[in-house]
């Protein structure tokens, strides 16, 4: 019988046999930010065992709140940054190199095809969209991972969704994952690996696949999964090309941790975007979602534009666009904030970060801060936001705040207009 | 092993988050202690009140998905610190379920069918949960009457919850 993509690296990385249904893995790699961090080191400290399994293996960053805002987060960065350097971990990202986890870690080449990865953030899904089995765990997860190096699940079921049709124009991954969070609902994948394929993730570049995988967990799945090819090994060429002979070898190499053609999913479906219009959520849950032009009109305090979905230099090239030559509303607050330091620096080379600043952005250093309701844009009760982010949770952004999710595009015309107004086919 | 015994909270809603049972605000905190005052703060639920309603009260009993959202296991943390070791429910997100039973704690789950009967019969009455681990049932009790409703779990979260924990388990067996 064939097997998924989940399947296969689990049998390359099961520790012992299955107990019942559940799999110990062995990892290779260990992330961690300075929010779930810290207190797992403590904890390892107080038992008498504060090793790690392997420190290359382990990549650590600020990102949640940096620069730090206050004493108690000042505190979570100083436990986290002198434990790297206790244990000579190597790659650790502190404030001016630094990013949000799920964009920087790709970025630095981190992860590779047919890897296993956990790290304390429910986001940590992003990673799949470079075929590896990435899944957020708790904080106890997280210590066991870095003491041991294992990490226990149970049996990966899939379910693959096959993106089809043509994606019209000022449509884009946001919005696809937005309807299909929308269409399967947020416990639609519990417990399963999502496998994303079809022509339309095909096309996608590297960094739409990420901003596809990266709300899997919103549907309730471990992981989202896309499949390794040219555009995978393309991203990732001048972190392995010490490995490979040629881009051609990497991509075979990559290729055993394709699904086999007889591969047995718990469920395949077909989600045509032929029709698909610009999306935008409503209410408090990722699957209260419609056709943004349903929501035309609505008033907005704050855009944000940023965040390990939507704060990729593919993502701020859209939004600065559409804003070239334009000037926000009046009654906005526009908030940017690139993903990590090198698309920062990369947006001011390009110009983007000039548009931004010249639309009436107000643009900050790369954090997850707004879109958790940390810092750097904190709504206050009462207000909205139209945000590229990926939960709408009631409070996530600021106790008692409305949180729009949109794509990059759908919010850049938000912002000049003062009000949601979706990214049309010609607009 | 924690105790699983006592009064029952009625959470009578499904896809209750991560963010609503502890705010990301309180994520700065470095000790599980420091959560106590804020367990279920921003939860949208009509006549609740987490100041009054949580005094008490042992065990959640709650409908689906309950968990989704966020891998913080400050969620589990802001339970126990408040004395609650088990939440009974139709679903679970799987990161939640898994630090429930990583910190010794139970999520179990039962039927729709079942979590409707028992919420017809109890929510709003004074109910207490004996869990019998080893038989496998709990004993669900108010004025008016007494109900023993089989459970199923999994050998190996049982081994997490006599171990107390994952860590205390992993550091046995790896």
């Amino acid at each position: 019988m064939g097997k998924t993509v989940a399947e296969k690296i689990f049998d390359t990385h099961r520790v012992g046999a299955p107990l019942d249904d559940v799999h110990i893995i062995r990892l290779d790699a260990v992330f961690c930010h300075e929010i779930t961090t810290p207190i797992a080191i403590n904890d390892l400290i107080a038992r008498g065992k504060d090793r790690v399994f392997d420190a290359s293996k382990i990549k650590v960053v600020i990102d949640h709140v940096s620069p730090a805002k206050d004493s108690k987060t000042a505190l979570q960065g100083k436990i986290l940054r002198s434990w790297a350097r206790r244990h000579n971990i190597q790659d650790f990202f502190d404030i001016g190199r630094n990013g949000i986890c799920h964009a920087l870690f790709p970025e630095k080449g981190f992860v590779r095809p047919g890897y296993t990865i956990i790290m304390g953030d429910s986001h940590t899904c992003t990673h799949g969209a470079f075929g590896a089995f990435a899944a957020g765990v708790g904080t106890t997860d997280l210590e066991v991972g870095i003491l041991k190096g294992v990490c226990a699940f149970h049996y990966p079921h899939s379910i693959k969704i096959q993106i089809t049709g043509q994606l019209p124009a000022g449509v884009y991954a946001k919005d696809v994952i937005l309807s299909v969070i929308g269409r399967i609902g947020v416990d639609g994948a519990t417990h399963k690996v999502i496998e994303f394929s079809g022509p339309v993730v095909e096309a996608m570049s590297m960094e739409s696949r990420m901003t596809l995988c990266n709300m899997a967990v919103e549907a309730g799945a471990t992981c989202g999964i896309c499949y390794p090819d040219m555009t995978t090994v393309r991203y990732l060429w001048k972190h392995i090309q010490h490995e490979y002979s040629s881009p051609d070898q990497a991509l075979a190499a990559f290729s055993v941790y394709l699904p086999d053609k007889d591969a047995v999913y718990d469920a395949i479906l077909e989600h045509d975007v032929s029709g698909l219009e610009p999306q935008a959520t409503f209410g408090f849950k990722p699957d209260q979602v419609k056709s943004a032009k349903e929501l035309l009109g609505t008033p907005v305090d704050q855009v944000y534009i940023g965040s390990c979905t939507n704060g990729r230099l593919e993502d701020l090239r859209i939004a600065a666009g559409i804003l070239k030559g334009r000037k926000i509303s009046e009654s906005i607050r526009g908030v940017v904030s690139p993903a990590t330091s090198s698309i920062f620096r990369q947006a001011i080379e390009e110009g983007i970060i000039q548009t931004f600043m010249d639309a009436g952005f107000c643009v900050t250093n790369p954090t997850c801060g707004a879109c958790l309701g940390m810092s750097n844009g904190v709504m206050a009760e009462g207000e909205v936001c139209a945000s590229t982010t990926n939960r709408n949770f009631n409070g996530r952004m600021g106790k008692g705040a409305m949180v729009h999710l949109m794509s990059p595009a759908t919010a850049a015309y938000t912002a000049i207009a003062g009000y949601i107004t979706p990214s049309f086919h010609k607009p | 092993m924690k105790n699983f015994n006592g009064q029952v909270l009625f959470l009578d809603r499904s896809d209750i988050n991560t963010d609503e049972i502890i705010p990301a605000r309180y994520l700065t905190e470095n000790s599980r202690d420091a959560l106590r005052p804020y367990l279920l703060e921003d939860i949208s639920l009509e006549g609740f009140n987490f100041k009054t309603d949580i005094t008490g009260k042992s065990v959640i009993v709650t409908r689906a998905n309950f968990g989704c959202g966020s891998s913080r296991e400050h969620a589990p943390w802001a339970l126990e610190v408040n004395g609650i070791h088990l939440v009974i429910a139709e679903s679970f997100a799987r990161i939640f379920r898994q630090n429930m039973f990583n910190c010794g704690l139970m999520a179990i789950e039962l039927s729709r069918e079942v979590l409707n009967g028992i919420f017809k019969d109890y929510a709003g009455t004074p109910t207490h949960v004996t869990a019998q681990i080893e038989d496998r049932k709990l004993i669900f009790q108010n004025q008016e009457k007494t109900d023993i409703v089989p459970f199923s779990i999994a050998h190996f979260d049982v081994e997490l919850v006599r171990a107390g924990g994952w860590v205390n388990y992993a550091d046995a067996h790896y």
